[in-house]
């Protein structure tokens, strides 16, 4: 049977893995070849890269690491960041990325969703969105979750897979960084919603989070960061844990 | 030397990275004397299939190709690349494949609908690991083992090839694989992009 996939994220910054909490107080964490190296060992089933640069020097130390990366680690690999046009599709996927994360760029230009699906088929462009309740609603925000755009998130989502997405990454600003557990109120609104693969990201704190995250029918996958980079919780262990629990994983 | 037809249709990327990880010598081209002179090919593919068997086909390729293949060269076609070796897919209506294997290609959406036997809806793109049944002992499993994980990426599939047909995965329905007629395999899941199973399968096909 299909399994339930693990993936770790690497945000990367000056040719360096960081992590923030609450996407702020960045810190410095390792290099993100050796970092690959060890996730793919240790059983994750994809690797999610950030580009999450200003400069264009930065930049072209990205795409290095993203060809180092791509030669030696064989599993799906997803990039996003400062992705705006479809030239950033084809700069990054020549790079050896996979699949190509749109975030902000989609929200400036719904287009990019289309067009890119269109050019590298549906399965190629994920919608990675950053969703806030405010006032009681879900709400879409941008800039990497510092500025609420207003839009309403749910229907940001469907509009995004009518438009070609292949896949979502749901970030939930109110559970990222706090690991009390994802939030699963959203995701179980998103997935009453669309048909898509669900890849949820926000709030994993320990393995039980994780098994929770599966019993919900419509999820596919787990993704976090700081969890995986601190050495908190081994992908390894987490997947023995979670086939103990009864959800289907690779081992 | 391994010849990857480079026919316009999807990333080659990782498909020549990992061979070259594997040590293997590659060409990716379209030209008939590099096919010649090449003792294996690969046919990959993304996207759909009646634009890729035009885009085949305009190579000017698909007859050299086939005769290789009769005289014993290996070929693998991945993904889209299995399908076109199909004797036809009726995704986005009815189309001709290269017939080198016996079955078709069809929409898992509407096989579900109609064989499966889930309460739960199954997401369509079929996207994920997924574990292979092996059936029989074929040389390009010999470095993996029954159960092992491979990565899938598709929304179409083969059936009616069960002669062909060497490994399959359980998605509600019985998705196809891998299949094999002679020197030539298709898989329909990502080698290159299925870990060190996926090389493995590669590393074997080498050594066909």
């Amino acid at each position: 049977m299909i399994t339930k996939r693990i993936i770790p994220c690497l945000d990367v910054r000056n040719g360096r893995v960081v992590k923030g909490i609450n996407f702020e107080g960045i810190q410095d964490v390792a290099d993100p070849v050796e970092m690959a190296r060890f996730y793919n060992e240790s059983g994750a089933d994809e690797l999610v890269f950030y580009d999450i640069t200003a400069s264009v020097e930065e930049r072209s130390l990205f795409s290095d690491i993203l060809v180092d990366v791509a030669s030696q680690i064989f599993i799906p690999l997803t990039v996003g960041g400062g992705i705006n046009t479809l030239d950033d599709f084809d700069r990054v996927l020549k790079c050896g990325a996979d699949k190509v994360s749109v975030n902000s760029g989609a929200i400036r230009n719904p287009d990019l969703i289309e067009q890119g699906a269109k050019k590298y088929g549906d399965q190629c462009v994920v919608l990675s969105m950053d969703i806030k309740r405010v006032d009681g609603t879900f709400r879409l925000f941008s800039k990497g979750g510092r500025e609420n755009t207003g839009i309403d998130a749910l229907q940001w989502a469907v509009d995004g897979v009518n438009r070609g997405a292949g896949e979502l990454v749901v970030n939930s600003i109110d559970t990222d960084g706090v690991k009390d557990g994802f939030d699963l109120e959203l995701l179980d609104e998103l997935a009453a919603r669309v048909s898509v693969p669900i890849i949820a990201s926000g709030g994993a704190g320990t393995m039980g989070h994780f098994s929770e995250l599966f019993k919900h029918p419509g999820i596919d996958a787990g993704l976090a960061a700081s969890i995986f980079h601190f050495k908190e919780i081994s992908i390894r262990e987490l997947k023995e844990y979670l086939r103990k629990e009864g959800v289907e994983v690779r081992l | 030397m391994i010849a990857v037809i480079d026919y316009g249709v999807g990333n080659l990327f990782s498909l020549t990275a990992s061979l070259k990880f594997l040590g293997a010598e590659t060409i990716v081209t379209n030209k008939r004397e590099d096919i010649l002179a090449a003792d294996r090919i690969i046919l990959p593919g993304v996207g759909a299939f009646e634009d890729a068997i035009a885009k085949l086909k305009a190579t000017g390729l698909v007859e050299t190709i086939i005769a290789e293949t009769k005289k014993g060269k290996p070929l693998l076609g991945i993904c889209l690349g299995m399908q076109l070796l199909f004797e036809k897919s009726y995704e986005y209506g009815q189309h001709e494949g290269l017939g080198l294997i016996k079955g078709e290609i069809a929409s898992i959406e509407e096989d579900l609908a109609q064989y499966g036997t889930s309460s739960q809806k199954l997401k369509v793109p079929h996207i994920g690991w997924n574990s292979l049944t092996l059936k029989g002992n074929d040389p390009i499993f010999k470095y993996i083992k029954n159960g092992d994980y491979v990565y899938y990426v598709h929304s179409y599939y083969g059936r009616n090839c069960l002669t062909n047909t060497i490994a399959s995965s359980n998605y509600d329905i019985e998705i196809t694989g891998a299949v094999r007629s002679g020197s030539v395999y298709g898989t329909q899941f990502h080698p290159e992009k299925s870990g060190s199973v996926g090389l493995n399968i590669l590393k074997a096909f080498i050594e066909l």
